[in-house]
């Protein structure tokens, strides 16, 4: 290792430790957080490369392997090799790399890895330092462990889909999959876990992550308010309900140009907020009487009517029927009210708070070749910034690297690595 | 090989974090063995500690089952910061902390004396995580808000709807419980490179710009394509029947997706091959995407036969992707969960037998427990000062009489404070 290397792994959360990734779309953003927090991943495809670069969308919206941005994003700031960890080469090598790896990350159906003789059983006896995470939608263990299952199905199995979405209708999911991200980002956090108390007490061990049980945490009101109430909470469209009262809040409110998310509060957290709108609809000249007579001190959601709610909210109504979200918003910030603009990817492309804080990060993809701005780091640091974003790796890229270069395997051992479909 | 018992054994926490967020990330350390100090405020509890559900339905700061929720393995000191004798006493657990987590808008540590720059000068190697809705700098850092505006700002409300309908803004706080496996990924990195290293930290973490991560590919489409991803029901470009299906009985729908022509032809072998599967136009991925409309018309004919588990299992005892659609009530009934011990049962004071939401994960040498109930409002005062502070029984009377730990105001006194912050 150089100087040079040696002077950034100091300024690195975590010191390069090594993480073998074997995962598929659903576990992509776990190694990737680790990549950031300052590990060296080893995105490990198969030949070819793996069968998630399809998913779109596409840079110019054509369908390309080497130009999906659902790879580019999840993938970045990864090194890539590629590897048939179902021959029996493959198994070997894998295996060598295990022995000095510090964490493989996996999301193939439950057993599958234990069949191929790579389960966590196998390669702690290679190496009983690994940390081995296993990301799946129900977990290793348990009735479902078999299921087959998607993102919406994930979604249906852990209720936040029967909180979103219209009564009455069928219950919508988040149209871009999220359950996956879920369990990827919290299975990064539990490897991290793992690793601390290895780097406390030696030994690694197997992290079983369950994606129901991830997207759980969602919904964590609707839980006690079963047990405790025998209450199971419904969606409501785009209301609050059942939370602070069971009358319905208006969430969502349409102006000029789109939406915007408001809600009265109660209690003395929305005196500053509900203050700030009855001022601004007074200077619009919409302020009722029954709003301006409000003492927000002692106003109390749960003893709010719905009749007196939605007389409450029609001014409010009117006030943002005449404003873009634009204008609507930047009263709120000046005023200190809560509200938010409801942002299509173009507002927040151009959201004025991001760039102020340098969020976007410039990537070089020298292949296309193109510079493409990156969300940047997901939390800013004082002492150890996290890594800029590098651009995903293209498929077997770092071969040469990790085969030559670590494991030594000669020129001639390559090329047949290579004609025998094992890289 | 024998691990320790408890991960984090040994590691203090200080938490002046409240309403899910920050709560919710020091979770993750205090389930694996951290000692985590709540410093709550008597005027001006923890959002979750008046919100509902209540124990009996009666409204109390110490029966809230939200709040119980993410202050398991907690403990809990009330202190009036707005006294200098507290602030003493939030210093002096912070000189003896590793980490200190909050989660108020940004001013607000300012306003106690308790930023980074203050805390340290207590602990030089402190750790300080600040999740807030915007982060710490930024013409925006200011604005008061809840997850559920940063659902409107992040992206998330924009994705929720029927194609070319007005979006369905979601009441849960999406954001909020997402945040915290990011917060946990970067706090633990943070402990171990003080570990190595002997240096703390800032960590400033702002839930409008991690809850990006989440729909970074949607922003790589508008930046390089101009491309505006919207709301798209339930469908999905690449599967078909693709979505949540009708079922028997009141509100019940069960979740199916088909992938492949071969996922399609089981399905078409559960549903007994009716007369209608037979026609050419549903053999394909792309016949069944130009007929989509019709075959989800058909798909719930048969769906509305029969309750959703049945559909379920079924269709996952030929290998295709199909879920029910669980509430709360079938989550605490869930054969799956309960398998895995999802939910830790505790024994609260004021709640009684009470089902804690446990880690989404199990660590095979080291699993997260319940090793203690949440706490009442202010419960370990006495404790944490006598014992952890060595504060005299004279001083800490003294500190009781003048208000120190805040007093428990009646409700109107309550309100009146509230106003004032």
């Amino acid at each position: 290792m150089s100087d040079m290397d040696r002077m950034d792994e100091e300024k690195c959360l975590i010191r390069s430790p090594r993480v073998l990734d074997l995962t598929d779309k659903n576990g992509y953003l776990c190694s990737r957080i680790l990549a950031d927090l300052g590990a060296d991943v080893i995105k490990i495809e198969k030949p070819g490369g793996d069968s998630d670069r399809s998913i779109g969308p596409f840079y110019q919206s054509t369908p390309n392997r080497d130009r999906s941005l659902f790879w580019f994003a999840y993938n970045a700031n990864k090194r890539g090799i590629t590897l048939k960890i179902d021959s029996d080469e493959g198994k070997q090598i894998l295996k060598t790399l295990a022995g000095k790896a510090d964490f493989i990350i996996e999301s193939f159906p439950p057993g599958y890895m234990n069949e191929l003789g790579l389960g966590y059983s196998n390669l702690r006896r290679i190496n009983p330092r690994i940390i081995y995470t296993s990301i799946t939608p129900f977990g290793q263990t348990g009735p479902y462990k078999e299921f087959k299952a998607s993102d919406l199905v994930v979604m249906a199995m852990s209720g936040l889909l029967y909180m979103t979405g219209r009564p009455g209708e069928a219950p919508l999911r988040i149209s871009f999959p999220q359950s996956f991200l879920l369990a990827a980002a919290h299975a990064a956090a539990a490897s991290m876990i793992a690793y601390f108390c290895r780097e406390t007490t030696g030994g690694g061990q197997h992290v079983d992550v369950s994606a129901q049980e991830c997207v759980l945490w969602e919904i964590s009101n609707a839980i006690p308010s079963w047990n405790l109430n025998q209450k199971a909470l419904k969606r409501a469209g785009s209301y609050m309900s059942g939370r602070w009262a069971d009358i319905k809040q208006k969430l969502l409110w349409k102006c000029r140009d789109g939406y915007v998310v408001f809600y009265i509060l109660s209690g003395g957290f929305g005196v500053k907020t509900n203050r700030g709108m009855v001022a601004w609809l007074q200077e619009e000249g919409l302020a009722t009487k029954l709003l301006a007579d409000v003492d927000w001190t002692v106003f109390d959601m749960s003893k709010q009517t719905q009749e007196r709610q939605e007389q409450m909210e029609a001014p409010i109504a009117e006030l943002f029927s005449r404003h873009t979200k634009a204008e609507l918003y930047r009263e709120a910030l000046k005023r200190k009210i809560m509200l938010c603009p409801v942002s299509t990817p173009r507002d927040i492309c151009e959201n004025t708070q991001l760039r102020a804080r340098n969020f976007w990060v410039e990537v070089d993809h020298p292949e296309i070749p193109a510079q493409i701005a990156y969300p940047g780091p997901f939390a800013k640091l004082s002492e150890t910034p996290l890594a800029m974003a590098k651009r995903a790796p293209l498929p077997g890229e770092h071969n040469l690297e990790i085969y030559e270069k670590e494991l030594t395997f000669s020129k001639r051992d390559l090329a047949l690595l290579h004609q025998s479909g094992i890289i | 090989m024998d691990l320790a018992e408890k991960v984090f054994e040994g590691i203090h926490i200080v938490d002046f974090g409240w309403a899910i967020a920050g709560p919710l990330s020091l979770k993750y350390l205090a389930d694996y063995g951290a000692t985590v100090i709540c410093i709550e405020s008597l005027q001006r509890p923890d959002l979750l500690r008046i919100s509902a559900p209540f124990k009996d339905g009666v409204s109390n700061i110490n029966r809230a089952g939200y709040f119980s929720y993410f202050a398991a393995n907690k403990y809990s000191v009330s202190l009036d910061l707005n006294k200098d004798a507290a602030k003493e006493i939030a210093r002096k657990l912070v000189a003896r902390a590793d980490i200190v987590g909050d989660s108020h808008r940004p001013g607000v540590l300012e306003k106690w004396g308790l930023d980074y720059d203050e805390l340290s000068k207590i602990k030089p190697d402190i750790i300080l995580i600040r999740s807030s809705n915007q982060g710490l700098t930024g013409p925006a850092a200011m604005q008061p808000g809840l997850g559920n505006h940063i659902n409107g700002l992040g992206g998330i409300v924009n994705l929720v709807g029927m194609p070319d309908e007005e979006p369905i803004c979601p009441m849960v706080a999406y954001t909020d419980y997402c945040i915290p496996h990011f917060a946990a990924s970067v706090l633990i990195g943070a402990l171990d490179y003080r570990r190595k290293t002997g240096k703390g930290q800032l960590i400033d973490l702002s839930q409008f710009e991690a809850g990006l991560q989440l729909i970074a590919p949607l922003l790589l489409d508008y930046s390089t394509n101009g491309v505006e991803a919207k709301a798209n029901g339930n469908s999905c470009e690449y599967a078909a029947p693709h979505g949540v299906y009708r079922c028997k009985g009141e509100d019940q729908w069960c979740a199916i997706t088909v992938f492949s022509d071969d996922e399609w032809q089981a399905m078409c072998k559960v549903m007994g091959k009716p007369e209608w599967t037979k026609n050419g136009k549903f053999s394909t991925l792309p016949g069944r995407k130009r007929n989509e409309t019709e075959l989800n018309h058909l798909v719930e004919q048969w769906t509305s036969q029969y309750k959703p588990e049945h559909v379920m299992m079924l269709l996952q005892n030929e290998g295709v992707a199909a879920g029910a659609v669980l509430n709360a009530q079938d989550l605490c009934n869930d054969v799956q969960l309960k398998e895995r011990e999802c939910f830790w049962s505790g024994d609260h004071k004021e709640l009684g037998m009470f089902s804690y939401l446990g880690q989404p994960s199990r660590l095979s040498q080291t699993p997260a427990k319940l090793y203690r109930d949440a706490p009442s409002l202010g419960e370990h005062n006495e404790y944490i000062c006598l014992e952890i502070l060595g504060m005299s029984e004279d001083e800490y009377a003294q500190c009781a009489i003048e208000g120190v730990f805040g007093q428990c105001p009646d409700e109107s006194m309550q309100k009146e404070q509230h106003s004032k912050t």
